[in-house]
């Protein structure tokens, strides 16, 4: 199903943070490797560790210790790997300068291809990007970040993705902030990059319903360390680590007790 | 306040701009020594006879320009050494760090007199300018390169490297507009340090050799024991004229904060 | 008797151009000792303007329109904000805005902040008492009380701190507790924890009733009693939690119920419902019904009537065309 091609390896890397007696190790001696069109999940609660992992693939940081790499190679040009890896963030807000436009911020993206195409394929770009996510280009026009609502701003982050086309994604927390209805929308237009685009997807989240429902494969993290790997089915029906069982059992579910002992309402036979 | 700052402020300027067209200047000889206010020269004449309204406005000009000049070289360098350092990091941001606190170090005061009485000739009201500028860099730099450092870790600066931009590109479109507001109230109290510094080097002899400023206007007033002999015309009025301008710019600078924060305002 | 009534609560804002923007229409519910009562919606719905007129806060642009609101049989409309802020909130009605904590003051420890509330509110109190009292109160949360009141904020952990928040909240013993999106932004594993806490101080009646906001209705299914969904500044449903969670009727209930995402085996297969669009702009007069141009189910007739509540099933739906 997936192609041989490894996407991302870890050879046993770990990230820390200070030192001496506030040494924090935010990633510890993490061994994985990803395939090309998978998406992966990296599931955990704060703390975990999984947005170190993150930056890592995307680049911005470098693991102290072990063997990190991309297509077999470890990152040695940023540019030219962010030509190829790219993200979305959590909070859409914070990833765009509120005092430009918002389609300038969009155009602004091209800089990371090698060559630049002419102003009017960029605008062409723009503006499909735009309709991929289902925003009608007028609709945008002249605003700043400001003026948006935080879905259409979500969009904003993936209509970018959709503009430079990379191979992979790494999705930080994508759908945290906005309601279980736009929730559903985000996921489909993931769902319509990877189709369209072929992309290898790293999601991240601290809801395992979530990750569940999206992934191919999910990693549990805990500490810096990946307590469990595996199918989603696999990870959810028979899960191996105590970690992961505390996260499968903090989700409210509505058809399971969640707080033992504690029921506003009865379930239904 | 941010009004009355505005207010006063403004009124210095217009005055160091039209007075010239309302008052005739000139620097001749109109009296006797230290003639008290009256009649058309309501500021009195000073020891060698000049009117002191004429001097008073050329060195309103003076200092205004001195304070400016100073204001605009120190917040310039200051932004640029502490945006570059904050954003940076790393053994870029220890150098610069390095080389800001050395500057901190030796007393701005000193290296101001020391320069100044080096030029025995040709010290201008620009060489003052730049000199103080070049020295008082430091603040700017500091409060600048910590704001710098704060932001670096936003996610919209992560998403503009994504995009491609280089460094130059991000500290000006990515980070300084966010820093704009600091930056102005940095380079209003620039300002007003100028022009008390010019004065203070003015009156201990070592100021501009070719104009008129308030400094010098006091330190005449000192050199000929004006204030020994109750000539109070000799120093009041460029005192007062220092302090409002400073006063008022301070004004400013205080009421910038609720300007641009709203919630301070309540 | 009922703790809170609400009844036909009608809210508007006033913008800079003399437009008026309907928020919140015709709200009415009670609600007894013991209960929480949980208001789902999508952001924009209203839950925030209904929450400050549920205070009789109301402070410009945001005014009243019609109706009333009653804690213990008394009225908290047209009271000046000064009476409300003395005589009301904390004491009778506690909020716990969105977001809160993060909202709490970084340069004043946990303890100095509870003590500013109680001192506030109970003139003449020493401070000796007070920090007995706080230590009481916080001995119940289950965090090291210590720890936790001798800290600044930034040192403490995201849940620590939204336990705290709620700590203080309900220092006064408040009759209703009304908290917005209280654990939105923390992950999974704290969001328990701080339900657990709330849970805790109901039973020990240190609150009588409260309101939980949120957009997540699974959390809703097992924190709440009853459920009310607003869209678009009305009720479109309110019933008990069995009944909206595994029996809705309106079809804006019906996609909230199918956005959800569970971990069941077998569940992947199926899609969760998205609904394209946006809420209407309230400011201008909208005919017929409010949810008609993104209902899956709706009928030419939708745009033009207006919908009333009606009784089906049991509970309140408003929809003319429910099942």
């Amino acid at each position: 199903m997936h192609n041989d091609v490894t996407i991302f390896s870890a050879d046993h890397i770990s990230c820390t943070f200070g030192s001496g007696k506030k040494i924090v190790r935010a990633v510890d001696d993490v061994s994985f490797s990803i395939a090309s069109e998978e998406i992966v999940s990296l599931v955990g609660g704060s703390g975990c560790g999984k947005s170190v992992l993150a930056k890592v693939m995307l680049g911005l940081i470098q693991p102290q210790t072990g063997k990190f790499l991309y297509k077999g190679k470890t990152i040695e040009n940023q540019i030219k790997h962010w030509r190829e890896v790219q993200s979305v963030f959590q909070d859409p807000f914070s990833c765009f300068n509120q005092f430009f436009t918002i389609r300038s911020q969009l155009k602004d993206s091209f800089n990371v291809m090698e060559k630049k195409p002419s102003n009017k394929e960029m605008e062409d770009r723009v503006d499909q990007a735009l309709l991929a996510v289902n925003i009608k280009p007028p609709e945008i026009e002249g605003k700043y970040p400001f003026e948006l609502s935080g879905g259409q701003m979500q969009r904003m982050l993936l209509a970018r993705i959709f503009i430079l086309r990379p191979q992979v994604l790494i999705a930080d927390e994508p759908t945290s902030m906005v309601d279980a209805c736009v929730r559903a929308n985000i996921l489909d237009y993931l769902m319509k990059l990877k189709e369209e685009l072929k992309m290898t997807i790293v999601f991240i989240t601290h809801d395992i319903g979530l990750a569940y429902y999206v992934s191919d494969r999910l990693f549990i993290m805990h500490k810096g360390k990946i307590v469990e790997q595996g199918a989603p089915d696999d990870v959810t029906l028979s899960p191996k680590s105590e970690h992961t069982l505390q996260l499968l059992d903090d989700i409210p579910d509505i058809h399971k007790e969640w707080i033992k002992g504690r029921a506003t309402s009865t379930v239904p036979a | 306040m941010f009004v009355i700052g505005i207010a006063l402020f403004f009124g210095t300027i217009l005055i160091a701009l039209v007075g010239p067209v309302i008052f005739t200047i000139t620097m001749e000889r109109v009296g006797p020594q230290y003639a008290p206010p009256g009649g058309r020269y309501f500021l009195g004449l000073n020891d060698l006879g000049q009117d002191y309204i004429s001097l008073l406005i050329r060195g309103l000009q003076s200092s205004l320009y001195v304070g400016f000049l100073a204001g605009i070289i120190a917040t310039t360098l200051g932004t640029l050494i502490g945006i570059y350092g904050g954003f940076k990091g790393g053994w870029v941001d220890d150098f610069l760090n390095m080389v800001t606190n050395l500057f901190i170090v030796i007393p701005s005061f000193v290296i101001l007199i020391l320069i100044s009485s080096s030029f025995k000739e040709g010290r201008s009201l620009t060489l003052i300018g730049i000199i103080i500028g070049m020295t008082a860099w430091t603040w700017s730099a500091r409060s600048v390169r910590a704001q710098s450092s704060a932001l670096k870790s936003k996610d919209h600066i992560a998403l503009a490297k994504m995009n491609g931009a280089n460094t130059l590109k991000v500290l000006l479109v990515h980070i300084l507009p966010y820093l704009f507001s600091y930056v102005f109230m940095v380079f209003i109290l620039q300002v007003a340090s100028g022009i008390l510094s010019e004065a203070a080097i003015s009156m201990i002899g070592l100021g501009p050799l070719d104009t008129v400023s308030l400094g010098t206007i006091l330190n005449q007033a000192k050199n000929t024991g004006a204030l020994g002999d109750g000539v109070w015309w000799a120093f009041i009025p460029a005192s007062v004229i220092i302090t409002v301008i400073v006063f008022a710019l301070y004004l400013i600078n205080t009421s910038m904060e609720g300007v641009f924060n709203p919630r301070l305002r309540k | 008797m009922a703790i809170f009534e609400v009844d036909h609560l009608s809210l508007h804002y006033l913008t800079r151009f003399g437009q008026k923007i309907h928020a919140v229409t015709d709200v009415s519910f009670t609600m007894e000792k013991g209960k929480i009562l949980g208001i789902a919606g999508e952001s924009g719905c209203g839950k925030s303007t209904l929450v400050n007129g549920l205070m009789g806060l109301f402070i410009p642009p945001l005014y009243p329109t019609s109706g009333d609101v009653r804690v213990a049989g008394e009225s908290l409309m047209n009271r000046s904000p000064k009476d409300i802020r003395e005589n009301v909130l904390s004491r009778k009605v506690s909020m716990i805005p969105q977001g809160a904590f993060n909202a709490l003051n970084p340069t004043r420890k946990v303890k100095d902040i509870a003590a500013d509330v109680m001192s506030a509110h109970m003139k003449g109190i020493d401070k000796s008492h007070i920090y007995d009292r706080l230590r009481e109160r916080f001995d119940l949360f289950g965090m090291d009380t210590n720890k936790v009141l001798n800290s600044y904020p930034i040192q403490l952990t995201a849940g620590e701190r939204q336990r705290s928040v709620i700590g203080i909240s309900t220092l006064l013993n408040p009759q209703m507790v009304i908290a917005d999106e209280p654990t939105s932004a923390l992950d999974v594993t704290t969001q328990k924890v701080v339900i657990k806490l709330i849970f805790d101080l109901l039973e020990k009646g240190i609150f009588s009733t409260m309101i939980f906001i949120t957009h997540e209705l699974p959390l809703l299914r097992h924190v709440a009693h009853d459920i009310a969904i607003m869209y678009a500044g009305e009720f479109v449903e309110v019933g008990t939690t069995e009944q909206i969670v595994f029996d809705p009727r309106h079809p804006y209930t019906k996609a909230l119920m199918g956005a959800m995402l569970s971990a069941e085996p077998g569940q992947r297969q199926r899609k969760p419902t998205a609904i394209e669009g946006a809420p209407p702009n309230l400011a201008n007069a909208i005919q017929g019904c409010r949810f008609a141009d993104r209902c899956p189910a709706a009928r030419a007739e939708c745009k033009v009537n207006k919908q009333e509540i009606r009784i089906v099933g049991e509970r309140q739906v408003r929809c003319d065309y429910a099942q």
